[in-house]
C-alpha cells in the first residue's frame, strides 16, 4: 500500500505496548514517516517525561504545542507538531470552557480531582482520551499519533470508555465518555498499532494485547511494528581460521576465537529473532512492520530517520485493505 | 565496609527484605525471582512477590493459578522457596476485614461501589498493597528474606508513600465535607464548599457522588487501623536490613528511567543498594572496536570482513552501554554494578534462573 494512503486511513494511530519495547521512538518515527509522506502529524504523550522531544532533538514535550520539525520548503514534506496531555490540566481546561473557570482551580488545588476519579476510575483517563478525540476532530494535524500508556494500562486506558458509560449514566462525562467510544471504535477515525520486540515473553504480550483489544475495546488494530531486529550480515557461519586463510591474511593471537564468539552470539539472536517473527505471524494475523536494531549511541533525528524509512519501506509491502481502491 | 557496600551476594545472605524496583521490560521480576532462589541455595528460607509475572515464569514458579498467600516451590536445595502473585483486591479486601470494628463493616465497605473501584484498578492501589503484602509476610510468617517485585510504572516508588496517601486520602477534606451532611452539620458547609460539591456532581452525576459519600460513612472509624498501618509499612521500608535493588538495562531510555527511579528513592532518604544490568551485549574483545573496524573495511567482500564488520559492530555496542552506564554507575556509587548478559533465549524455569544466578551473585 502507498504510505500516503495508510496515514490517510485514520486521523488517530494510538502506538501501544509492553513497556521497554520502544513504543516511544516507534510514535515519533511514525510522525517522520507520516511527514516523509507529505503528511503533517501531531504526536502526543500522555504519562510525561517519555523523550519523544528528544527524538526530534527537542526539549521534553509540555501542554502547549510546539514544532518538532517544520515543514519541507517544497511542500513535499509535512511538519511534525508535539505536546503532553495530562488529566488535571484537561479538566481545567474543560471546565474554563463550561464557564467554571472560578472553581477549576480550587478544585486542582484542593486534590478533589484524585477523590473524584477514585469514585470514578478512568475518569482521568477520559479527561485525556477526551482532548485527544478533540484533537482529531480539530483536525489541525492530517495524523495525530498517541504514545499510549505501556500495555497493561493501556487496556484499561482504552476501555475507560466502556467502563465509564455503565457508571455514569447522564452528564457531561457521559457524553464524552460515548463520544470517545464512538472514536476508538470507528476504524476509518481510529487504529491502534501495537509495538513489540522480537522476544518470547513481548511476542506472548502483544498477541495477548491484542485480541483484549479486539475484543474487549473493540478497536481495529493496524500493522504491528517489530523493534529491534538484527539488521542481516554476510555468511557468520565461516570459521575465522578458514576465511583468514581465504583472504591471505594471519590472525593474531586469540582473535579467531574473538571473531567466532561474536559471530555465534549473532547467529544465535538473529535465529532467535526469526522464530518470534514467525510465531507472532502464526498467532496474529496483522502485517508486520519490521525495524532494524540501532547500534548508535543516541535515538535522535539522524535515528529517526532511518527507523521512519524502514517503516515507509514496510508499509509499501503491506496490502491494501479492501475497498481502499489503492 | 560499611553497610552500603555489600556485594549483591551479601545482600542475599543477610538482608531481611530486597525491594526490586525499575521501569518496565528491564527483567525486574526474573532478578527477584533470582534472587530468592538464590537465597534458597545458601540455606534461606525465602519468599519472592511477584507482579503480573510472564505465564511460564508464573508456571515455573508453581504460580499458574492466582495465589495471594505464598506456596512453596519445591526443589533441591537447602533452604526454602516460597512464591506468591499479588492480588490487589484480594490483599486490600483482607486488609479491611482485619480493620473493620465487625463483620458488618467490613461487610458495608466491601459491597460498595466506590470500594470496589479503589481496590480494583485504580492506580496506586497495586503500589499500596504489594508494601501491604510485605509487611503481612514479615509478620505473619517466618522468612528470612522476603524480595518484592514491583509494578512496572513510574509510579512504583509510590509503593514507599502509597500507605501515607492513602490514609491522607481518607483524611481528606473532601472526606470532611462528604461527611458534613449525614452528621447534621449541614450549616457548617461553607457556601464555597457547596458549590464545589454542586460542580463535582454536575460533572460526574449524583450516583457517584452518593456512592463516595456512603463508602466514607462505612470507613468510619478505621482511618485509625489504616493511619498505624502506613507508619509500620514505612518504617519497615526504611529499616536498614531492607535493600532497594535498582534494576535497569543498559539502553539511554531505561538508563534515564533508573537515574529517575534513584533520585526518587533518594528523595525518600533511600539510597540504592545494588545496581542490576539485564541484557548487556557482551564485549568480544580480542581488538579495539575501531581497528576492528578498520579491519572490515579492508577486508570488504570477504568472509572476514564480515566477520570483522560484526565483531565492530557488537564491541562499538558493548562500549556505547558502558557508556550509557558510566553516570547511572556514579550515580548510585558506592552501591554494586552486577552486569547480566543478554541471554539467548527467554527464561522459563529454574535451570533458567539458576543460571542467571551464577552472573547475578558469583
Amino acid at each position: 500500500m502507498d504510505p500516503a494512503t495508510f496515514f490517510a486511513q485514520s486521523r488517530l494511530v494510538i502506538v501501544a505496548g509492553k513497556g521497554g519495547v520502544g513504543k516511544t521512538v516507534v510514535t515519533a518515527a511514525l510522525a517522520r514517516a507520516a511527514s516523509l509522506a507529505g503528511h503533517s502529524a501531531l504526536v502526543v504523550e500522555v504519562e510525561g517525561s517519555s523523550g519523544l522531544g528528544g527524538h526530534f532533538g527537542r526539549p521534553p514535550l509540555t501542554y502547549d504545542e510546539v514544532e518538532l520539525l517544520a515543514a519541507g520548503a517544497d511542500g513535499t514534506e509535512g511538519w511534525v507538531r508535539g505536546r503532553a496531555v495530562t488529566a488535571d490540566a484537561a479538566l481545567l481546561e474543560y471546565l474554563r470552557e463550561h464557564g467554571l473557570a472560578r472553581v477549576s482551580k480550587r478544585l486542582l488545588a484542593s486534590g478533589v480531582l484524585d477523590v473524584v476519579s477514585t469514585a470514578a476510575p478512568g475518569l482521568r483517563d477520559i479527561l485525556v482520551l477526551g482532548k485527544v478525540k478533540a484533537l482529531e476532530r480539530e483536525g489541525g494535524a492530517d495524523v495525530v499519533l498517541l504514545d499510549a500508556p505501556a500495555a497493561g494500562h493501556a487496556i484499561t486506558f482504552l476501555l475507560s470508555a466502556r467502563g465509564l458509560l455503565d457508571a455514569i449514566n447522564v452528564g457531561p462525562i457521559n457524553a464524552q465518555a460515548r463520544d470517545v467510544l464512538e472514536l476508538l471504535t470507528d476504524p476509518s477515525r481510529c487504529q491502534v498499532m501495537l509495538v513489540a520486540l522480537p522476544e518470547e515473553t513481548p511476542v506472548n504480550e502483544l498477541v495477548d494485547t491484542a485480541f483484549h483489544l479486539e475484543d474487549r475495546v473493540g478497536v481495529a488494530l493496524g500493522p504491528v511494528v517489530v523493534n529491534a531486529l538484527l539488521p542481516a550480515t554476510g555468511d557468520l557461519a565461516v570459521d575465522p581460521t578458514t576465511a583468514a586463510a581465504e583472504a591471505g591474511v594471519t590472525l593474531r593471537p586469540g582473535e579467531a576465537d574473538a571473531l567466532a564468539a561474536a559471530a555465534a552470539f549473532r547467529r544465535d539472536r538473529s535465529a532467535m529473532q526469526a522464530e518470534q517473527l514467525a510465531r507472532l505471524a502464526e498467532a496474529l494475523p496483522l502485517p508486520q512492520l519490521h525495524l532494524p536494531f540501532l547500534f548508535s549511541a543516541s535515538l535522535g533525528p539522524a535515528e529517526l530517520d532511518v527507523l521512519a524509512r524502514a517503516l515507509l519501506d514496510g508499509l509499501a509491502t503491506v496490502p491494501a485493505p479492501a475497498g481502499t481502491g489503492g | 565496609m560499611t553497610e552500603t557496600e555489600l556485594s549483591l551476594s551479601q545482600l542475599v545472605e543477610h538482608a531481611e527484605i530486597i525491594v526490586c524496583c525499575g521501569s518496565g521490560g528491564v527483567g525486574k521480576t526474573t532478578t527477584a525471582a533470582v534472587i530468592a532462589l538464590e537465597a534458597a541455595r545458601r540455606g534461606r528460607t525465602a519468599a519472592v512477590v511477584t507482579i503480573d509475572p510472564a505465564k511460564r515464569l508464573a508456571n515455573a514458579m508453581g504460580l499458574a493459578g492466582l495465589a495471594n498467600t505464598p506456596s512453596e516451590v519445591p526443589g533441591d536445595w537447602p533452604g526454602e522457596l516460597w512464591a506468591l502473585m499479588l492480588d490487589t483486591k484480594s490483599t486490600f479486601d483482607g486488609l479491611v476485614t482485619k480493620h473493620a470494628a465487625d463483620p458488618a463493616q467490613a461487610e458495608r465497605i466491601l459491597a460498595n461501589r466506590f470500594y470496589q473501584n479503589i481496590s480494583g484498578a485504580l492506580s496506586g492501589t497495586q503500589e499500596y498493597m504489594a508494601a501491604e503484602k510485605l509487611y503481612e509476610l514479615r509478620h505473619d510468617f517466618d522468612f528470612d528474606l522476603v524480595v518484592v517485585d514491583t509494578p512496572p510504572t513510574r509510579a512504583a516508588l509510590d509503593f514507599i508513600d502509597a500507605p501515607r496517601r492513602l490514609s491522607r486520602f481518607l483524611d481528606h477534606r473532601l472526606y470532611r465535607l462528604f461527611m458534613a451532611p449525614t452528621r447534621g452539620f449541614v450549616r457548617a458547609v461553607n457556601v464555597a464548599a457547596q458549590t464545589l460539591v454542586r460542580t463535582i456532581s454536575k460533572v460526574v452525576g449524583a450516583e457517584v457522588f452518593d456512592d463516595a459519600i456512603t463508602f466514607f460513612s462505612a470507613f468510619e472509624g478505621m482511618e485509625q487501623g489504616f493511619k498505624q498501618r502506613a507508619v509500620a509499612v514505612e518504617a519497615l521500608l526504611k529499616d536498614a536490613d531492607t535493600a532497594f535493588v535498582l534494576v535497569a538495562s543498559p539502553r539511554a531510555d531505561t538508563v534515564a528511567e533508573a537515574t529517575y527511579f534513584a533520585d526518587k528513592l533518594a528523595e525518600s532518604g533511600i539510597g540504592v543498594r545494588a545496581l542490576v544490568v539485564n541484557r548487556v551485549h557482551p564485549s568480544f574483545g580480542g581488538a579495539l572496536p575501531a581497528a576492528a573496524a578498520g579491519r572490515a573495511a579492508e577486508l570488504a567482500g570477504t568472509s572476514l570482513g564480515d566477520l570483522y564488520a560484526n565483531l565492530a559492530e557488537l564491541d562499538a555496542l558493548a562500549a556505547v552501554e558502558e557508556g550509557h552506564l558510566a553516570d547511572l554507575a556514579e550515580r548510585v556509587a558506592p552501591a554494586p554494578v552486577v552486569r547480566v548478559p543478554m541471554l539467548a533465549g527467554d527464561v522459563h524455569d529454574l535451570a533458567g534462573l539458576a543460571l542467571i544466578a551464577a552472573h547475578l551473585v558469583r
